[in-house]
């Protein structure tokens, strides 16, 4: 079977590979492109651990075919940081104690950015809301909330 | 010379960066933020790498009558199709090797998922496409499932252990009140985000490389051996860090590493083994779910006479650490409370289901929790708060105070700590609003509950209570750091890195912290237990003072100063009346033929245990805590929320109170998620039916409650001399979270002025809470 090929901008960069039909944007992103930061913890949409934005959108990687990228922005947890300088909430992640094992952490931080985009002014239910779909089975998720809403109250400011 | 070497700066601080009892993060934090720390599946994978996936049986149980893998074998990008045959060595990964735990099946399918064959293709997914095609008939005979189904068949898988006391019989027989009772508490699955992984790479004179996501390296390796055929030494176990573990990858993760090392054997090639969610949820263990019947008797103010208590646990198809994990339930069904006459028996029930293995807290959850529901049963029968029987029937000082096990509580702070959160929290005031509230609520209910914990610290095995450390120092000064612990996020690491700091007087960041791996320190036991710290944090303390002594002997004698004028500042030594870097001091030792590496070892003092007595002193020591939990029911719906929750816990002197309260709270969210939840269900065929986390809820950033207080316990510090005094972690506050079920139950009773407690099996789903509700209401129907 012939392979896709499909150009896309990944993190601001121009990115171009070849896919086969079923294989998944975090499929692509992990095994083609060496973009290790988004994880796969389920596979089925359910755990937000291969949270990425994709147009601007917030989607997990495990349920975007490769080929739907095509002519597309996609952003991930490698773009977060620029260059040595960390963005705000992958600093109050490291203040609040916001993570353990880690595996859930670039899920939670790409998803707490794109809620902050788009309300930069959010209360905590709505941070629990937004944030309720990125599974984290280490911390209890009270240092992630704080770290989110003290972002939040930094970046206004 | 000194100054022909880059040496650290040297600094004025009065104190290093890293000693214990800072408020340090994680060490690998800033790459967990990143994206950039690499776990196993993220590591690039070596040249000719091939996956390998399980095949499974999609039925239970009985016989293999015939295995067809010619459609396996002809998929697309397979390699290779391994089953038990292409064992050259013992077709066993037991922890205890007695023979149950088969790399492959080989004769007969005992649970639904059991791996029979496994595929090694070129990639991840036709690896599991082809194994989806095996054909795996066989003669099906009738499962054993449930507790109650081996109870009747006398299923077991292993023989039934009891501790006694007294004149049980005759004090149950004479207590002014009984009550009879039945606690029953699921199972839960373990849902580390990062599921089982292995990469093994073979290595020259047929040796083999294995990195797993494991918390038992030398487990691994030894499994492996004796499956290969090899000898320990020729297979290496490396694990850089791990993507969560509570107990799942102490024993599960063998299975995983010994069959891409098998693969990459027969290959010749690296082999990879990634399980996808719903395998991993499929063939690997869990937490054993219980049923126990027990009878308490009592006196008029609720002080426990004699108690009878039956357990029984689902152990699946195995042994794997069945017996350890019900011991340690045995241990724990007095949680914090003096029995004065007692029998407790515990069966361990043989099943047609997945193994089940060790989860944080390892059978205590499940027997303190029979004694809390003891507690609040009698404490409702006698109309009194909960926390007042609580109290009465603590363990004394100094009388009162040994266990069903003949271990006396030296250590018990229970009294102090109690009344402090009492205090803290407001708990009277609470209890009188919640009653309140309900007085004028019927649809809504609220429940109120206070629970302790007392937790056992050491394996219950004393031969585990071991652990060795490697330290290098560089001539630059720099030191590399190697221990036997493994790090799954819980930050063991960093812990004991600034004991290292500290013993050194050096900058945390003059530490390197490297990867566990075999065959730099042998023979260790697994990180569980909560001993990591424990253990490793004293061995990597031994290798330090050996450096350290070497370092004072030899500045002593080389300036000629007595060995008591040579003192370890922050970053510098002084020798004398002169200062120098430690690195200077380091170059200098070097010179002059100084051994500048160190192995430490530890081994934990005063335990030991007599199994044909049953008594002995299990436990170095206790950890305590206790939360005040408030819960909201619907009574209609069945719908729960936890409201607010405040903790108080003792962790000793605390090493690091960031990661110490990080530990704390993650182990209350997963114990809630225990008891409310995450409910693992079983179809009548043996079919998994939660195997992913569309059907299985852990809890979610919305089920955290509105208002959570957490306290570490000021006045906390280790009686015994553990490292700086400090006290484990991992596992106690885990079961904090039983006030979450006995809050729930508190608010079901609150609907009925009745004398007997509602019966609310755990986890306290919704279903759950609505039938206790149903019965609750239908008891007083005339
Ligand atoms: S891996 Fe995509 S949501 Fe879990
Ligand atoms: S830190 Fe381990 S899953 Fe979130």
């Amino acid at each position: 079977m012939a392979r896709n090929h499909v150009t896309t901008t990944i993190n601001g960069d121009p990115v171009e590979f070849l896919c086969d039909t079923e294989q998944t944007l975090l499929d692509v992103l992990r095994d083609e492109l060496h973009l290790t930061g988004s994880k796969e913890g389920c596979a089925s949409g359910d755990c937000g651990a291969c949270s990425v934005t994709m147009d601007g959108r917030l989607v997990c990687a495990c349920l975007v075919l490769a080929v739907e990228t095509q002519g597309a922005e996609v952003e991930t947890i490698e773009g977060m940081a620029d260059g040595d300088r960390l963005h705000p909430l992958q600093q109050k992640f490291l203040d609040h104690a916001a993570l353990q094992c880690g595996v859930c952490t670039p899920g939670f931080l790409v998803a707490a950015k794109s809620l902050l985009e788009r309300n930069p002014d959010p209360t905590e239910s709505e941070v629990r809301y937004w944030l309720a779909g990125n599974l984290c089975r280490c911390t209890g998720y009270d240092k992630i909330v704080r770290a989110v809403l003290d972002t939040a109250a930094e970046m206004r400011e | 010379m000194v100054s022909s070497h880059p040496a650290t700066a040297m600094t004025d601080s009065s104190q290093i960066h890293g000693t214990p009892g800072q408020a340090l993060q994680h060490d690998s934090a800033l790459k967990h933020t990143t994206g950039e720390a690499l776990y196993i599946d993220d590591l690039p994978e070596p040249a000719g790498t091939l996956h390998l996936a399980p095949g499974g049986a999609d039925s239970v149980c009985g016989q293999i009558r015939r295995l067809d893998l010619s459609a396996v074998q002809s998929a697309p990008g397979v390699i290779a199709v391994l089953t038990a045959k292409d064992v050259p060595g013992t077709n066993d990964i037991s922890p205890t090797h007695c023979g149950d735990d088969p790399v492959l099946a080989e004769s007969e399918i005992r649970f639904f998922g059991e791996p029979v064959f496994a595929v090694v293709a070129r990639s991840h997914r036709e690896a599991r496409e082809a194994a989806r095609r095996g054909q795996i008939d066989i003669d099906p005979v009738e499962p054993v499932l449930t507790i109650d189904q081996a109870l009747a068949a006398g299923s077991y898988v292993s023989e039934q252990q009891q501790l006694q006391r007294g004149d049980w019989q005759g004090a149950l027989q004479h207590a002014p009140r009984r009550i009879l009772g039945r606690t029953v508490s699921g199972s839960q699955d373990h849902f580390y985000l990062e599921g089982q992984v292995s990469l093994a790479t073979p290595g020259e004179d047929g040796g083999v490389h294995i990195h797993s996501s494991t918390q038992h390296p030398s487990e691994i390796q030894h499994a492996a051996a004796l499956a290969l055929g090899l000898t320990d030494a020729a297979v290496t176990v490396e694990v850089r860090r791990m993507g969560g573990g509570f107990g799942g990858k102490e024993t599960q993760a063998a299975q995983w590493a010994v069959l891409a090392a098998l693969a990459a054997v027969t290959t010749g090639q690296p082999v990879k083994c990634r399980l996808d969610r719903d395998d991993d949820m499929i063939m690997t263990g869990k937490r054993h779910d219980f049923s126990s019947e027990w009878t308490v008797g009592f006196d008029d103010d609720g002080r426990i006479l004699a108690a009878d208590i039956h357990m029984a646990s689902r152990c699946g198809c195995s042994r794997d650490l069945s017996d350890p994990v019900n011991d340690r339930a045995l241990f724990h069904a007095d949680n914090a409370y003096y029995y004065p006459a007692f029998r407790i028996r515990s069966d361990r029930c043989r099943t047609n289901t997945v193994s089940n293995t060790a989860f944080r807290g390892f059978g205590a959850p499940q027997g303190m929790m029979i004694a809390e529901q003891m507690l609040q049963s009698i404490a409702h029968q006698l109309g009194k708060d909960p926390l007042d029987v609580r109290k009465l029937n603590f363990y004394g000082k100094n009388q009162r105070d040994v266990t069903p096990y003949h271990m006396r509580v030296e250590d018990f702070i229970l009294d102090e700590l109690t009344e402090e959160l009492e205090n803290s929290s407001g708990y009277r005031e609470r209890r009188r609003s919640v009653d309140e509230f309900n007085s004028s609520n019927t649809i809504l209910r609220r429940g109120l509950a206070l629970t302790p914990v007392k937790f056992g610290i050491s394996f219950t095995n004393t031969a585990l209570n071991q652990a060795g450390a490697l330290l290098h120092v560089y001539k630059d000064g720099s030191i590399h750091l190697n221990h036997g612990g493994t790090e799954m996020g819980q930050g063991l690491f960093t812990k004991v890195a600034q004991i290292v700091a500290e013993e050194l007087q050096v900058d945390l960041k003059t530490i390197q912290i490297t990867a566990t791996q075999t065959g730099k320190v042998p023979n260790t036991s697994a990180t569980a237990a909560s001993s990591g710290t424990d253990l490793n944090g004293m061995a990597a303390r031994n290798a330090a003072q050996t450096i350290r002594q070497r370092l004072t002997a030899f500045a002593a004698s080389h300036y000629k100063v007595l060995e008591s004028e040579v003192a370890f500042r922050p970053d510098r030594v002084r020798v004398g009346g002169i200062e120098m870097s430690f690195a200077d001091l380091v170059m200098q030792a070097y010179l002059n033929r100084v051994q500048l590496s160190a192995t430490g070892f530890y081994r934990t003092p005063k335990i030991w245990w007599d199994p044909n007595k049953a008594q002995g002193r299990p436990f170095y020591y206790f950890a305590y805590g206790a939360a005040v939990t408030e819960v909201m029911i619907d009574t209609l719906t069945g719908e729960n929320r936890v409201l607010a929750v405040d903790i108080l816990h003792d962790v000793g002197r605390s090493l690091n109170p960031a990661i110490d309260a990080g530990q704390i709270e993650g182990g209350f969210i997963q114990g809630m998620g225990w008891l409310t939840t995450e409910e693992v269900v079983w179809e009548n065929d043996g079919r998994l039916a939660t195997h992913a986390p569309s059907t299985y809820k852990i809890p979610t950033c919305r089920d955290r409650p509105e208002h959570f207080r957490l306290q570490i316990f000021s006045r906390g510090e280790n009686q015994e001399e553990t490292v700086y005094r400090s006290k484990a972690v991992g596992e106690p506050p885990l079961m904090l979270a039983l006030s979450v079920h006995q809050a729930i139950t508190d608010a079901v009773a609150s609907l009925i002025n009745e004398a007997e407690l509602p019966h609310l099996d755990a986890p306290a789903t919704p279903e759950s809470i609505l039938a206790a509700v149903d019965a609750r209401r239908a008891s007083t129907t005339p």
